[in-house]
């Protein structure tokens, strides 16, 4: 035995010896190593853009409850870069006013883009995050879903000094408390989505109604539900209770189940991707929708609606309500040619996950144009307040105080007559941007600074 | 496999310990071609380096399989946190705290699952740690802020922070004494901590309390036998090991100032295992090997894609390149797992002692041919 250790002993030895003889070639042969990372001097930024091309970054969720969505966005993706680099029908690029874009890539460069997954984890995208950043040197990243995530990766940006163009994300906290010079969400939030469903929620089941809340139990479930809890009690609904679930349960029966007994007439489920197809789908099953309770027919809605969840929840959305930020039955002409050019590349329109994205992409690169240089802080500057139109939900604004967009959002029901498997919500309206608009400090928080 | 006390190997380990340094020291150099040269990575080859080194002390030695080590590594991390929030962006209080929280966790879990062996002391360990983890999504919520993470926030109280003047501007960084913790720096805090790891953990493998454990793994009864009492050995085994998680649960904190519930999950857990069984259970270097390997998947094979595998495959002619692509597509990317999990099976079947196993047949087959040579 004590020879095997020699052996042993002796070929770890060597190994490492050698390995670390190895070791010192590389460090003589390239030293340039380190200063690949370094932040130039001349270009006081993080991954200074050489050669001919730029790289963005595309961090979406691959695996988990969201990964329909991270899916749909990466498509999106994909062909907002072809469209930059001028390849394809241009997309969104002849409708949007007004436009810096040339067609020919970013300042003359041609994009290129890597992608990773989030997993929906925190950890897992701050990860994956830093590789972008740190190896694979990108100037911008961007993705969804989850608040959660949205908001670490946002944090990470505004250590890195690389700017997060946020996809799906609905949290109020995401532009609210948590937000960060850094980082800019096109995307709705719960606020909003409160402020749009409220008047409609009044005129189609009354002033007079008890809800139950189920909620995803973390930032984005906290937030709508604080949202929607604030609207409905402000116009004299009773909210008799509000569970926190856990984020990819799978199953919610032993939620539903209490709500059965409760005296609630409504059941407000603040779930997304996954989650809500299933807890509505046993919502259903368990047959909350048939019952009569306080002599009222028994409602569901869901506050945050997307078409990929109903095409999961199949007839289970017949008439529900809830919002969206964009649709693809829309009729401008921004929304047309955005469904006419994502249709042409993957055989099937866009999910509002995809569209955000798309626009977030384009905005990035457009404001890259406007400024004339890589630089985030002029970056930054260019899109602080930048007011544009023609992306689908009319006319456009990035506030500067908290990078959020404000615009026009949809109330949507679920189709009860579908013409076709993709057309299963219909708009209830088009909710002005003056509705849902609110002042920036309500919810607190500092930008900071665009030095890091 | 076995490892001995003879007094000779001192001189040995000095070397072994000191050829470990250098290379841990230049993995930013050597890892570079490889495509993990970047400052997250190699964090992290460190950091899971020091949990796998310590996960061995209690499985390869004591042959305990604990399925409930990413508890410890949870603790360690939101005690990290904790710290950064209430007393001081420093590091080094962290680290110590987070160590002390996961060796008492350790201590109380240890104490009832050691009660069992086997297959019931695996499934004792899971339970708990599945129970802390569900607890830190729930009822902990306002210690653990759930889904979310806890973060480290402008508006803490930071109270030695304060007390010296220090002020954080911007996003809080931890430091150690002005040094930020991230990028590089943050790298060579990880290595050196693993590096005083390791050389721990070889002490341990040397000493007269490092045979014991080996002898409570080959036959429980017989050391009972002889006179000694196994359970007060095996106790400490599990708390050593819980605070080497601890460690590496507060140095993830520490180049990342966040700490989440999903590092506990029972799926990190079994992480561990793999990256000790993956590079041979029993051995010093194993688990580093397994560890490295691992990570090194889940973050270089997981975001190739179409397009960078046409890249690698380009030098082919285009139908053989395309032909290639599709072949290996399954396998990188999203598919990253089934690679894993073809190359451990290999490894399970064909080297059940791990890769050291393997470098160990390839050795002995170069000193036999070189002495046949010399013959």
């Amino acid at each position: 035995m004590s020879d095997d250790v020699k052996k042993y002993n002796t070929l770890s030895r060597r190994g490492f010896l050698k390995a670390g003889a190895a070791a010192s070639v590389v460090a003589a042969t390239a030293p340039s190593f380190f200063i690949k990372d370094a932040w130039a001097a001349e270009h006081n930024f993080r991954n200074v853009p050489k050669g001919s091309s730029v790289k963005f970054g595309f961090n979406v969720p691959q695996t988990g409850a969201y990964a329909d969505e991270g899916a749909d966005e990466l498509r999106a993706f994909k062909l907002a870069v072809k469209h930059i680099n001028g390849e394809g029908d241009s997309g969104l690029m002849n409708t949007m006013k007004p436009l810096s874009l040339k067609g020919n890539g970013v300042l003359g460069k041609k994009v290129e883009y890597v992608t990773g997954d989030t997993q929906t984890k925190s950890d897992a995208a701050r990860a994956s995050a830093k590789r972008m950043i740190e190896k694979d040197g990108v100037i911008m990243w961007s993705g969804g879903s989850s608040s959660g995530v949205a908001i670490a990766q946002q944090s990470l940006a505004q250590e890195m000094g690389v700017i997060f163009m946020s996809g799906l994300t609905h949290s109020n906290d995401t532009t609210g408390k948590d937000k960060r010079r850094y980082g800019f969400r096109h995307f709705f939030n719960a606020h909003m989505s409160g402020a749009a469903l409220g008047p409609v929620l009044e005129k189609e089941m009354g002033k007079d109604r008890r809800a139950y809340h189920l909620t995803a139990d973390y930032t984005w479930g906290w937030t709508q539900e604080e949202s929607i809890k604030n609207t409905t009690e402000a116009m004299g609904w009773e909210t008799v209770k509000a569970v926190r679930t856990p984020l990819g349960a799978g199953d919610f029966s032993q939620y539903i189940t209490p709500v059965l007994n409760s005296g609630a007439d409504v059941l407000v489920l603040n779930h997304y991707g996954k989650d809500m197809i299933n807890s509505l789908t046993q919502a259903v099953q368990f047959g909350l929708r048939d019952k009569q309770v306080n002599g009222k027919d028994f409602q569901i809605i869901v506050p945050l609606y997307s078409r990929l969840m109903a095409q999961g929840a199949g007839e289970n959305i017949k008439g529900i309500l809830g919002t969206t930020n964009w649709n693809w039955s829309l009729t401008d002409a921004g929304s047309q040619a955005f469904v006419k050019s994502f249709g042409k590349e993957y055989g099937f329109p866009p999910s509002q996950a995809a569209h955000t994205c798309y626009v977030q992409t384009l905005l990035y690169a457009n404001a890259c144009e406007m400024a004339g240089t890589f630089a985030p802080c002029e970056v930054i500057s260019a899109l602080e307040g930048f007011k544009f139109d023609g992306m689908g939900n009319g006319p456009t604004e990035y506030r500067a105080e908290d990078h959020q967009c404000f615009k026009e959002i949809l109330v949507m029901r679920g189709n009860e007559k579908p013409s076709s498997q993709f057309d299963l919500l219909e708009v209830v309206q088009q909710v002005p941007r003056s509705q849902v608009e609110y002042d920036a400090k309500i919810f607190g928080g500092e930008l900071g600074s665009c030095k890091v | 496999m076995y490892t001995s006390i003879d007094p000779s190997t001192t001189k040995k380990d000095t070397m072994l310990l000191t050829a470990f340094t250098l290379v841990v020291l230049t993995m930013p150099l050597w890892l570079a071609p490889l495509g993990a040269g970047y400052p997250d990575l190699l964090q992290k080859f460190a950091i899971f380096g020091i949990f796998a080194v310590g996960y061995n002390i209690l499985f390869g030695l004591t042959g305990y399989l604990s399925f409930g080590h990413a508890a410890f590594l949870g603790v360690g991390s939101y005690t990290a946190v904790w710290t950064f929030k209430l007393l001081s962006m420093n590091a080094i209080p962290a680290v110590i705290l987070a160590m002390i929280f996961a060796g008492i966790f350790a201590a109380v879990i240890g104490f009832f699952s050691l009660r069992r062996t086997g297959i019931y002391f695996s499934i004792l360990t899971l339970a708990f740690a599945q129970m802390s983890y569900n607890m830190a999504y729930s009822v902990l919520t306002p210690i653990t802020n759930g889904e979310t993470g806890l973060r480290v926030l402008q508006e803490d109280p930071r109270v030695l922070d304060k007390l010296f003047g220090v002020e954080a501007q911007g996003s809080p960084v931890s430091s150690i004494f002005g040094i930020q913790m991230s990028g590089y720096s943050g790298f060579y805090f990880c290595a050196v901590m693993l590096i005083i790891g390791f050389y721990i953990s070889l002490k341990i493998f040397r000493s007269p309390f490092g045979m014991k454990l080996q002898a409570i793994k080959s036959n429980q009864t017989r050391m009972e036998y002889t006179g000694y009492n196994p359970k007060p050995y095996l106790l400490t085994a599990f708390v050593i090991s819980g605070m080497y998680a601890g460690l590496a649960g507060s140095l993830m904190a520490v180049t990342d100032p966040l700490a989440g519930a999903e590092r506990m999950q029972w799926t990190a857990s079994g992480e561990v295992i793999l990256m000790t069984i993956l590079g041979g259970v029993g051995t010093l270097f194993g688990p580093l090997l397994g560890a490295g390997i691992i990570k090194y998947f889940e973050n270089i094979f997981s975001a190739f894609n179409e397009a960078s595998l046409h890249e690698v495959f380009a030098f082919l002619p285009d139908w053989l390149e395309n032909i290639v692509v599709t072949l290996t597509h399954p396998f990188v990317g999203e598919g990253w797992h089934l690679t894993l999990g073809v190359l451990f099976m290999l490894v399970i079947i064909f080297l059940p002692g791990g890769i050291m196993e393997g470098g160990r047949r390839i050795q002995a087959k170069f000193s036999k041919k070189a002495a046949t040579a010399k013959e």
